[in-house]
């Protein structure tokens, strides 16, 4: 077995609150140290705040799991300070094609966008990103802030108040209490936190099963993503092939409904099904297995009063499309700032509704696209899978039939669009960044990339003006930002911010995305935004 | 004459599909097949030209 599973990253250590007369209070506890859970503790501890972070384990998790890593998750991962370690290890990829039968009926191209710092994909398995996460915590607590990781620490019992939340915790050496002013629940999709509190988790079962193997190989498939419908090896059903680091090949292969899930995992079921697929003479190691069903469902309300759910807890989709943990990472950029506000009391608690507002929206997004897919990909009728055939075969030779083949629809941010947060849109400007979008990225001067050069608080992007006036708005500081952009100079900046207008304001919240934009500065204006975006205007 | 467009024409493709396998959600095969006809005759009326038709049909045939 790899190195890496058995390492402990956090092991258990007996911790102060153990001993102390009195419970220990922290102001933000969060539950589950995978990546979702990961990633909000080091974005709350860069804005300063104090965090305690438990899991039941002390490593990794066990096996490759999330492997597909979207633009939007990186440029998130960069402003937590750790995309330059993904990128290096992760393979990045641009070429999907599309098998029917025995042929190649259709392919796509992902190919980076110009002057963006960050690719469209890279393929990274999931322990990989828990590592540099984990490294990344060391790095800020020997920097001095105050992130404290406790293994083998599991939930027993949390009830809470208007004033707090109580947590009962089971360790090697017992149980012991805390109590915190705020929770989140990054505990996955078998939330024993949800369980707990008794909250819905609704949706729908696909009824099918996913063979879900890693593969150790030298093998010179390209660096591709092949995905066939109803092929030679798998008749009927589906298969996809896609690359990892260290010659590691992820394999899906449907299985069915009437399956033994028990018998199909056994080395002895699954390598011919693979010798099937890659040929009778190819070496390969299996390095794990997983047999799944495919859910789509979500909670009603991600918040729960102090008790907030982000990524599988809160949501679940079936894996095309690479929509878990990219919007579980998503949720994280939308919650942390503002909790962070709200611990500060720089905004009201009632801020946090709005994360619940626009999470829900993305994961119904999500639900949505991963649905449809799923449908494409295991038609549940004959009539259904009569189309879906008739697509395919028409797509070898007409073009137009090519956007109708759904292989899984691939993991983009949400654009909110203007709510009663977003807004207002003072500007004809490019619908690309309008406000409720994440800011597209682009180069502002030499080497450098718009977004690494915002903020962490509230930005304003002057574009071609240069306003004087410092902004200090219910305790945030609006930091600026001016640019020049002109067809002979930031012409990406140009064509994504200003369009055919002469200049532009951006008010940019924490989270990079577009809160409002104006044509020309206009003070009383943008603080109003600002309240607006920290829950004032409510 | 008008020539038949093969180009990517439907703007939400997605969301077309799913509009028209929900239209045969619990329809048995021969409601589904009559929906499928009258489907392509609605459509087929809404192109009118003959030869445009002609060459819709020979796509298909292939």
């Amino acid at each position: 077995m790899n190195e890496i599973f058995k390492k402990p990253l956090y092991p258990y250590r007996r911790s102060t609150d153990q001993d102390g007369i009195y419970q220990a209070h922290h102001p933000v506890v969060i539950i589950g140290a995978g990546p979702v859970g990961l990633c909000a503790a080091i974005d709350l501890a860069q804005r300063g705040i104090k965090i305690l972070v438990i899991d039941e384990n002390d490593k990794v998790s066990f096996g490759s799991r999330a492997i597909c890593f979207a633009k939007r998750t990186l440029e998130i991962c960069d402003r937590l300070g750790i995309s330059d370690k993904l990128i290096a290890k992760g393979v990045q990829w641009n070429l999907g094609k599309v098998f029917f039968d025995d042929r190649q009926v259709y392919e796509f191209n992902l190919l980076s966008e110009d002057a963006h710092r960050q690719p469209a994909f890279i393929n990274l398995q999931q322990y990989y990103l828990e590592v540099y996460l984990v490294e990344r915590i060391l790095e800020l607590q020997n920097a001095g802030a105050k992130i404290d990781i406790r293994g083998e620490t599991s939930l027993s019992e949390i009830n809470q108040t208007s004033k707090s939340v109580q947590l009962g915790l089971d360790t090697p050496d017992g149980l012991y209490e805390i109590t915190a002013d705020w929770v989140i629940a990054c505990d996955g999709a078998n939330s024993p936190t949800r369980a707990m509190l008794g909250l819905d988790f609704a949706g729908r079962v696909f009824e099918d099963n996913f063979l879900i193997a890693d593969v150790r190989m030298e093998a010179d498939f390209p660096t591709e993503r092949w995905f066939w419908f109803d092929p030679p090896f798998n008749k009927g059903k589906s298969a996809l092939l896609h690359k990892q680091p260290d010659g590691v090949w992820r394999i899906d292969l449907q299985l069915g409904w009437n399956i033994d899930k028990k018998e199909e995992k056994k080395p002895k079921n699954v390598i011919p099904r693979l010798k099937a697929m890659l040929g009778e003479d190819v070496n390969f190691e299996l390095e794990w297995v997983s047999i799944y069903t495919f859910e789509c469902r979500r909670m009603e309300d991600f918040l729960h009063g102090r008790i907030i759910f982000a990524g599988d807890s809160a949501h679940q989709v079936s894996p095309f499309g690479a929509r878990g943990a990219n919007s579980g990472i998503q949720d994280v950029d939308n919650l942390c700032w503002k909790l962070a506000e709200v611990v500060c009391k720089r905004a009201p608690a009632s801020l946090l509704q709005t994360y619940n507002i626009e999470r829900v929206l993305g994961a119904d997004e999500n639900i949505l696209n991963s649905t449809r897919s799923t449908e494409f990909i295991t038609p549940k009728s004959g009539i259904s899978r009569l189309f879906r055939d008739a697509v395919l075969e028409l797509a070898e030779n007409q073009t137009f039939a090519r956007p109708l083949v759904n292989s899984g629809r691939l993991s983009l941010p949400i654009q909110y669009g203007v709510n009663r947060t977003f807004g207002p849109d003072n500007l004809d400007g490019p619908k690309v960044a309008s406000p409720g979008s994440p800011c597209p990225d682009a180069i502002i001067a030499p080497e450098t990339f718009l977004l690494e050069s915002l903020s962490q608080g509230f930005t304003l992007l002057n574009i071609n003006q240069v306003p004087k006036v410092h902004i200090i708005e219910c305790g945030s500081t609006l930091t600026h930002l001016n640019v020049k952009a002109s067809p002979d100079e930031n012409t990406f900046l140009l064509k994504r911010y200003l369009g055919d207008q002469k200049m532009a304001i951006y008010l940019i919240r924490p989270d990079q995305h577009i809160a409002a934009r104006w044509a020309k500065f206009d003070e009383t204006a943008i603080r109003n935004s600002i309240r607006t975006s920290l829950g004032y205007n409510g | 004459m008008t020539r038949l467009n093969l180009d990517p024409n439907i703007k939400n493709a997605d969301g077309f599909y799913a509009r028209l396998l929900a239209a045969h959600e619990g329809l048995s095969k021969a409601d589904s097949d009559s929906l499928n006809a009258r489907l392509i005759l609605i459509l087929a009326n809404h192109i009118g030209d003959l030869a445009t038709l002609e060459e819709a049909i020979s796509i298909a045939e292939r």
